[in-house]
């Protein structure tokens, strides 16, 4: 796919400006590298991609899906990373989850390692019906638990998509919160039972 | 100037939402839009402008010239209508460059500043009176005003910047995982309440996100260039800083320019 697209390219200089060569990846790459000032947190190893960010960018620049086996051989690979809670405890306190469903702070340049990071929930999803300021890049999570269950399968699925939301969907463009470190365990078990305890408004 | 999209977005809210939270929702819509269409009744970027202006005729640097013969592309001292056609190649300096890389080179070449001291705060802090690069930046995008942005892509560095700008674009990175992409390639999206620009799909979002930069935003008491702009999306993606005047900067204000061909300017704006 990536050759027919270059090809194309080629047609289209060919036809076009013939002096005009498309920079490669790697000189895209290159400048973007040179552009940027590691600064406080923020490091210039953030710009090296991961083989995930790197198939995902890849196919949606180039406007194409990642093979069915591809996907599904990382999805794989990403699940047996995921890290469950030792003790087996996998809801902690709703009321706290709220509050870091609505803290958006955390890893930007201008926070600093003693910055307790927040999910950030609102920006993309609907939770509580109370909160009306809410985003929609992401699904509505509104009555989580009381439309899925609350049984085993939902909560280990639950957890395993906060931890890395890639092992169940590549591209998904939603944080690995437990996988970067964004969260603790603690704090994801907060966020768990802001989704998953009956007595959540989420549930009422 | 958002005033004439906001009722679609509330009937969408409306339509996608179907609780009594949705109701509360559209009535916070229709107090944003009637803050918004408070906020277009006055500019403070005028001042900023007025400011600018004076920088511009002023005689500053250790040569004691003005800016008056600046070239910004459309030739020696022509100031209007050159931000709409920026970024574009320059052969003196062998590259492409975007109105605020161009204004240094300026004050650099023609009024001898030192470089290093010119860029080492491009941003005012809050609270802080505008800098002379922000002043000077809000006069030339108001002298575009209502002109067409004509993004030129006739030399191959031109399309080189656009290529870099595009590949950039769409380059997921850092613990988040994001790219500009992730906000701003789906029509329709928002965070929390604010509405997202998908510059890649759709050319009324592309041809208002940036004809609305250089913009004053009321929530900061300041007016911000595109290049700010560039560098506050990379912070809340989590990447390291954007460097002021750097070739991913100008790519990205190439690539974005050139999605706009053809919208008037209208900057600067009046933002949150």
């Amino acid at each position: 796919m990536k050759w027919q697209a270059l090809s194309i390219v080629g047609i289209a200089v060919a036809a076009g400006c013939a002096s005009y060569v498309a920079p490669t990846k790697e000189e895209s790459t290159q400048a973007i590298k040179s552009s940027f000032n590691a600064r406080g947190i923020a490091k210039l190893d953030r710009l090296d991609q991961s083989e995930i960010q790197a198939v995902c960018s890849d196919a949606q620049r180039a406007g194409k899906e990642v093979s069915k086996a591809q996907r599904e051989a990382l999805e794989k690979k990403v699940l047996a990373t995921v890290k469950y809670p030792a003790d087996g405890k996998y809801l902690g306190d709703f009321k706290t989850g709220e509050r870091i469903a609505q803290s958006g702070v955390g890893m930007q340049w201008s926070d600093t390692e003693k910055t307790v990071n927040g999910g950030n929930c609102y920006a993309c999803h609907q939770i509580a019906p109370q909160e009306i300021s809410h985003g929609n890049i992401g699904p509505s999570l509104q009555g989580y638990g009381k439309v899925r269950g609350y049984g085993e399968p939902v909560v280990r699925y639950t957890w395993g998509k906060i931890w890395n939301t890639h092992a169940y969907n590549l591209c998904s463009q939603m944080p690995r919160y437990g996988d970067a470190g964004i969260l603790t365990e603690a704090q994801i078990k907060d966020v768990m039972a802001l989704l998953l305890d009956p007595n959540s408004p989420v549930n009422k | 100037m958002n005033s004439k999209k906001w009722p679609i977005a509330v009937t969408a809210l409306g339509l996608a939402l179907s609780s009594a939270g949705a109701i509360a929702q559209g009535s916070a819509a229709d107090e944003i839009a009637r803050y918004r269409a408070m906020l277009a009744d006055g500019n403070p970027a005028e001042l900023v402008v007025a400011r600018g202006e004076e920088l511009w005729k002023t005689k500053r640097g250790p040569k004691n010239v003005s800016l008056e013969q600046c070239d910004l592309g459309l030739g020696a001292g022509v100031l209007k209508g050159a931000y709409a056609q920026m970024p574009r190649y320059f052969a003196d300096a062998d590259q492409v460059m975007d109105f605020e890389s161009r204004l240094v080179w300026c004050m650099v070449t023609q009024q001898g500043m030192d470089r290093a001291t010119v860029t080492k705060s491009p941003f005012s802090g809050a609270g802080q009176r505008q800098t002379d690069l922000e002043a000077l930046t809000a006069y030339g995008v108001e002298l575009s005003r209502g002109i067409p942005v004509n993004v030129p892509q006739g030399h191959p560095k031109e399309k080189a910047s656009y290529d870099r700008g595009r590949y950039a674009f769409y380059m997921r990175g850092g613990p988040y995982d994001f790219s500009c992409a992730t906000c701003h390639g789906v029509t329709g999206q928002r965070i929390r309440l604010q509405d997202l620009p998908n510059i890649v799909g759709n050319k009324a979002d592309a041809d208002r996100a940036y004809t609305t930069w250089p913009a004053y935003r009321v929530s900061q008491g300041a007016l911000r260039t595109m290049q700010w702009r560039l560098n506050d999306c990379f912070r809340q993606q989590r990447f390291p800083d954007l460097v002021f005047l750097s070739p991913t900067s100008v790519d990205l204000i190439t690539f974005l320019g050139v999605n706009a061909n053809g919208a008037k300017m209208d900057a600067p704006a009046i933002k949150r």
